[in-house]
């Protein structure tokens, strides 16, 4: 009874433990392994080198992919942060009414990706939408067919998630400004320093670990976004719009290619890995400091 | 800055002037910015009161001449997602059946974790949490394998336990995350007080922590609920015809390319698979807001 007792921690802390183990550990380590083999419709388990990633690399489907993860990533992280600063940057202007603008910048977070790439497929659509609305205004030549033009696709991709998540980003820096000391601030305004250098030289400095964190959130939803695609343009035109998310799903569940599946999401596994451990780290080191 | 002998100058009332133009534009801005975040619920909404002979002959952003619920009530009840022609009614309860019992699930086992890793230190505790941490960041297409194959294994696959079982195991990171950040804010000397008037491991969470969790009850709750009602990617691949989520459905029924594309139909099912989150939003924003900067700052 005493054992139990004392133990009860550690008892309580076990079966999740255990679940993490499997269900995140062992689960990552059966699908490194299966890619390091010939798995096609079923898995085996024969290790067979490199094989599936010699494959993948050679894939051209993978190559659009892999590329699209990095243009569609860098302009979404990129645009939204700024886009996310600067409408923080407003709003810390005494704003009336702050309360109901902000509601309405970030309404689009609670929204499943699904829902948002079903309302721009609709606006964004040649025949109906967007395109020929600003047609019957009267401007005959006006074009917009990015969404089904398989140079442009990735581009709709790109406006959906920004619309989705920057005011996301928005309610981060807010929360950042607001955080940085005002005694520093009213000191600087008293010495004529204009508003813009405040920001510039002072403020926005003091916020770095705010944007790594926005950093590394938009990152992970970048190399996440599976959702938004499949609703949007379902990978194509083609396989234009394609990213690894959507790459693995496919030869998971409809090409049967095992194999190619599990080394793809170890690829991406990587690509995580290669963003989040350090901050990780990092974070953890901090805190024991 | 209120320097009466310069307050006549022209250069200040000019001043004022681009002052007052400045601020002006900020309000524009705001507003415009305002205007493309609203822009699609709102083209959703009008969309989804038209019928399809104005949506083909009107305008994107057009009011609907007259309004007709008919689309409405297709989605719910009436459009096809595949071979079945039932609307979203029955994927939206799936959903509901799925949420419900995962949310709890997951927060009641949060607040247990959270409780021990912040307050009952012992070796190994913090790689516990190291290794659940790391865990909220997988994508999860590197589980998607495996974890088909041991639902088929434990014979719930493609049933809504399975599904209620996978959103509980990969939601744990981050109720843990939350309940444990929040939990270490107690001084840990109110637990050696209590210890000492001879309360236990449960009668110390139960009469001194619950007690003090209500808000991030809350938080995680909306947090999960958020989570789990907007998931695809598990929804699709651990589901079957009847079991599937609402935002399955929606995008089988938005993506079907059977017969005429009736959009008006597919806004209604897209308003209806969004109302939920939306409406935890609107009542709840705070906690929401709280939620995703506490999920995603501090770990």
């Amino acid at each position: 009874m005493q054992f139990l007792e004392r133990n009860l921690p550690k008892i309580m802390l076990a079966p999740s433990f255990v679940a993490i183990l499997i269900f995140v550990y062992g689960f990552i380590a059966w699908t490194g392994w299966v890619s390091l083999t010939r798995s096609r419709l079923m898995p085996r388990y024969e290790i067979d080198g490199l094989i599936q990633y010699q494959r993948l690399f050679d894939s051209l489907r993978w190559d659009t992919a892999f590329g699209n993860l990095f243009l569609f990533g860098a302009l979404f992280i990129g645009i939204s942060m700024i886009l996310g600063l600067v409408l923080a940057i407003f709003l810390d202007q005494n704003i009336r009414a702050e309360g109901a603008i902000r509601t309405i910048y970030l309404y689009p977070m609670a929204l499943s990706m699904i829902v948002t790439g079903t309302a721009w497929k609709w606006i964004l659509n040649p025949g109906l939408g967007l395109e020929a609305m600003v047609r019957s205004w009267g401007y005959e030549d006006f074009t917009f067919d990015w969404l089904v033009n398989s140079d442009m696709a990735i581009y709709t991709i790109v406006i959906a998630a920004i619309w989705q998540s920057s005011g996301f980003v928005m309610a981060l820096f807010l929360a950042g400004l607001r955080s940085v000391d005002g005694e520093i601030i009213k000191a600087a305004q008293i010495d004529g320093i204009p508003t813009w250098r405040v920001y510039s030289a002072i403020i926005i400095p003091s916020m770095a670990p705010i944007f790594l964190s926005a950093f590394i959130v938009l990152a992970h939803l970048a190399i996440k976004s599976f959702d938004l695609v499949i609703a949007l343009t379902g990978g194509g035109p083609g396989f234009a719009t394609d990213l690894p998310a959507t790459y693995m799903f496919s030869m998971a569940f409809s090409r049967g290619d095992i194999g190619q599946a599990a080394s793809s999401a170890m690829v991406m596994m990587g690509v995580v890995f290669a963003i989040v451990v350090p901050y990780l780290y990092s974070e953890l080191r901090a805190k024991n400091d | 800055m209120t320097d009466t002998a310069i307050a006549y100058s022209p250069a200040r009332s000019q001043g004022q002037i681009m002052k007052l133009v400045l601020r002006w534009l900020l309000y524009v801005l705001l507003i415009t910015f305002a205007l493309f975040y609203l822009a699609p619920l709102f083209v959703m909404l009008t969309t989804s009161l038209k019928t399809l002979e104005e949506i083909r002959t009107g305008d994107l952003i057009s009011l609907p001449r007259e309004v007709t619920f008919d689309a409405w009530r297709t989605a719910w009840s009436g459009a096809c997602t595949g071979i079945q022609c039932e609307g979203v009614r029955p994927f939206f309860w799936n959903s509901v059946l799925i949420a419900f019992p995962a949310v709890i699930l997951s927060t009641l086992i949060g607040a247990m974790n959270g409780y021990v890793v912040a307050q009952w230190q012992f070796k190994g505790a913090n790689i516990f949490f190291a290794l659940l941490l790391f865990g909220c960041f997988i994508p999860f297409q590197v589980v998607l394998l495996p974890m088909a194959r041991m639902l088929g294994l434990m014979g719930i696959a493609g049933t809504i336990p399975g599904l209620i079982f996978v959103h509980v195991v990969y939601g744990l990171g981050f109720t843990t995350l939350f309940f444990r950040n929040y939990y270490v804010s107690i001084p840990s000397e109110l637990v050696k007080a209590a210890k000492v008037d001879g309360a236990g491991f449960f009668r110390i969470f139960w009469s001194i922590f619950l007690p003090l969790s209500l808000p991030i009850i809350v938080v995680t709750v909306i947090w999960q609920f958020t989570q789990i009602w907007n998931d695809f990617l598990f929804g699709v691949s651990f589901s079957q015809a009847g079991t599937q989520p609402v935002t399955v459905a929606l995008n089988n029924i938005v993506n079907s390319t059977t017969g005429v594309k009736e959009y008006n139909v597919d806004m209604a099912a897209a308003i209806i698979a969004a109302l939920p989150t939306l409406i935890v939003y609107v009542i709840a924003g705070k906690y929401f807001v709280r939620g995703l900067t506490a999920g995603s700052v501090k770990g």
